[in-house]
């Protein structure tokens, strides 16, 4: 035996030891690579031109988390060439701060959505959710008919704000207390392509006249 | 005073049929799946029977349920054996059993009905989540507990690395899923955007090297050596990899978000991470692969054996896979992509469910009182069924991975972009196929290893078992030195 077999053997036959030497050897990297950023989105999180979701769009987002699409699209465009030829301007940190959980995702199935506001109409957003081939005859995209048959609940989502202003998003007290109305009528299709309609739209460059 | 301890076979008994079962469902699932990527009208235009609300039971299906219930039971017969003593806390593990069942089907039942938090691999709901910490713990209380009264002083290998599995899968669940519930079905986690991806990926990487990885390995360095009927080809080389792995596992995690809007410095020390990765990966593979030099005659004659020696062989391809994927310059064409779903399925199909089912194939008779399984010959055929459906399902999804990636990047003489995105569809459509019969096939094998567990268990059904004796062994100062390395 080595010289140094009775130290470890002070390890492998106590599982004590072993049990804690394990729990902070697989500690140290997490906590070195979470840690810094932690601090620092706290630091970042008030970002100029980037604001909360408003109502009708954060049903919608929620809709779109409910969903799944994160299974089939992306929302983050890599600092490629070929990316930001085809989707536009690489994503930056400062866009995704609001998103809870954060949408990214890890397989392209179909394109990617992080700056797909405006790149299509209203109406064919719609058709396309509802009959993905109407529109793209090859498209592997399951249809989506049920959100246009479902009513949003307006009274939840004033709950979802508060939640969320809790977790130190900033939205007002008037914000909160206005939302209800503006989900009135509202089917979850509706929501979905509000969302969709915002996504990579600066609402500061939207405010312009 | 007569030795009247038995072992505790009773818990593993119902872990070998809930893996079964769930194997089965959780593979099903993945073929319904696959089947919609090739024919989308596979959803009946209902909500519950979607791609996007199903692949989470597939993969939860697979990962927590199916290979879940197979590692605590492994596990539970493992620290049992290794130590010499029967489990400790026996109303704590029946409750670790029943406890996961009803996890698994709150999860598979609500996740369909858009009940999930829909961060990748920890869909179930905060309720859920509650459920999953308090199962774990008890899971953990039970086998430190049994570790605690061994009457075998060293701890062997395996059981390292189960401990280093519950340890660590604990601390990811926990930090992962902390959250703000809006409602019982809704909720919102503390994290957002950039540093919600970090985490993620932290606990999506983990648990694959936690749950999937250290878990499996566990199992491996018990029943490789039982299989090959020879001790570890380096019992000190096992160790070395064991803190080589665990400790460099948990940095690689941001090698998912390469290229995004993730700091540079934490993409960098990820990438650099990976490729340290490769010494413990090769390092397990290799020492389980030698562990058979000098009884390679029993790879011919047994099937179990078959399994693990093809096992050992996928996950050290798959880790080699896994570190390259992981340079940037690779991972700028794979990430995204099929190829990605090439890489996860040659580690879960390859590496993990085959020393799964290798592993169980070798317990199951002795769990289940009888000197062999029911039937060999379907052993055989499973193995060549999962060999097929493994080895059509991962070139299909590679060269379709490939594929998309070369399709996305291609540009003209100009320097525009060559293809829209649906033509990268169009172009792998025919291997969604092919991956559809692969899937099949592997799930055809699953069925034929429960029919073969359900006659093996013939007698366990009809309580005809004997329990199994604990070997008391000789006091301390006379016990042989435990595993001893095996190198001449």
């Amino acid at each position: 035996m080595a010289k140094g077999y009775k130290y470890f053997e002070a390890v492998e036959k106590h599982a004590g030891k072993l049990g804690i030497l394990t729990a902070i050897m697989v500690s140290i990297g997490g906590l070195a690579e979470i840690t810094p950023l932690f601090v620092e989105a706290h630091a970042i999180t008030a970002v100029e031109g980037v604001a909360p979701y408003d109502p009708l769009r954060l049903a919608g987002k929620d809709i779109y988390v409910r969903e799944g699409c994160y299974t089939c699209h992306t929302q983050m465009i890599r600092a490629l060439r070929a990316e930001t030829q085809r989707y536009g301007h690489y994503s930056i940190s400062s866009e995704s701060v609001y998103d809870r959980p954060h949408q990214w995702g890890s397989k392209r199935t179909g394109p990617d959505l992080a700056r797909v506001g405006g790149k299509y109409s209203d109406e064919w957003q719609r058709l396309h959710l509802m009959d993905p081939r109407a529109v793209v005859q090859a498209s592997n995209m399951p249809a989506y008919p049920w959100l246009a048959d479902e009513q949003l609940d307006a009274a939840d989502i004033s709950a979802r704000m508060r939640a969320l202003q809790r977790l130190g998003d900033p939205y007002t007290a008037a914000d909160i207390a206005a939302a209800p109305t503006a989900l009135e009528g509202k089917t979850a299709l509706d929501a979905l392509v509000a969302y969709l309609q915002g996504l990579g739209v600066s609402p500061a460059t939207e405010a312009a006249p | 005073m007569p030795n009247t301890e038995t072992y505790n076979d009773q818990i593993v008994r119902l872990f070998l049929l809930a893996a079964a079962v769930w194997g089965v469902a959780g593979m099903a699932i993945g073929v319904f799946v696959a089947a919609q990527l090739a024919w989308p009208a596979l959803n009946f235009d209902t909500s519950w029977l979607t791609f996007s609300r199903l692949r989470p039971n597939h993969t939860f299906g697979v990962i927590f349920a199916f290979g879940g219930s197979a590692l605590m039971g492994t596990c539970y017969y493992v620290v049992q054996r290794t130590g010499h003593t029967r489990l400790a806390l026996p109303g704590l593990a029946t409750f670790t059993f029943w406890g996961w069942q009803l996890v698994c089907v709150l999860a598979m039942a609500t996740m369909p009905f858009g009940i999930t938090q829909s961060k990748e691999y920890a869909e179930p709901e905060w309720f859920i989540d509650i459920l999953i910490a308090a199962v774990w713990v008890s899971f953990g209380a039970v086998f430190f507990a049994t570790l605690a009264r061994r009457r075998i002083k060293h701890i062997y290998v395996a059981n390292w690395y189960y401990g280093a599995f519950i340890i660590a899968v604990a601390l990811l669940h926990i930090v992962n899923n902390i959250v703000i519930p809006v409602s019982l079905t809704k909720s919102y986690p503390v994290y957002s955007g950039t540093v919600d991806a970090m985490v993620q990926w932290w606990y999506g990487h983990n648990a694959v090297a936690f749950f999937l990885t250290a878990g499996f390995l566990g199992m491996m360095y018990y029943f490789v050596p039982r299989q090959a009927q020879q001790p570890l080809w380096s019992y000190r080389f096992s160790i070395v990899n064991f803190w080589a792995l665990i400790s460099v596992y948990m940095w690689a995690g941001s090698h998912h978000l390469l290229y995004t809007a993730l700091p540079d410095w934490v993409q960098s020390v990820g990438m650099a991470f990976s490729i340290l990765l490769l010494m413990p990966s090769w390092g397990s593979a290799a020492n389980g692969l030698f562990t058979f030099n000098g009884a390679w005659q029993r790879v011919a004659s047994d099937p179990a054996a078959k399994f693990m020696v093809l096992a050992l062989v996928f996950y050290a391809a798959a880790t080699t896979e896994g570190s390259l994927m992981a340079v940037k310059t690779v991972n700028s064409l794979s990430h995204y992509t099929d190829w990605t779903v090439a890489h996860v399925h040659s580690g879960a199909i390859g590496w993990v469910a085959m020393i799964t089912i290798g592993s169980l194939y070798a317990m199951a008779p002795r769990a289940l009182g009888r000197p062999a399984m029911h039937s060999k010959r379907s052993m055989e055929l499973h193995f060549w069924m999962h060999t097929a459906g493994l080895i059509l399902y991962v070139a299909a999804m590679w060269t379709a991975g490939v594929t998309e990636g070369l399709m996305w990047r291609a540009t003209d003489a100009n320097g525009a972009l060559i293809h829209p995105f649906i033509d990268s569809l169009i172009a792998i459509r025919p291997f969604y196929l092919i991956r559809f019969l692969g899937g099949l096939l592997i799930v055809g094998g699953m069925i034929v290893m429960a029919w073969n567990l359900w006659h093996t268990a013939a007698d366990a059904r009809a309580r005809l078992i004997k329990p199994i004796p604990v070997p008391i062994p000789e006091p301390e100062p006379l016990q042989m030195p435990a595993p001893v390395p095996a190198r001449a």
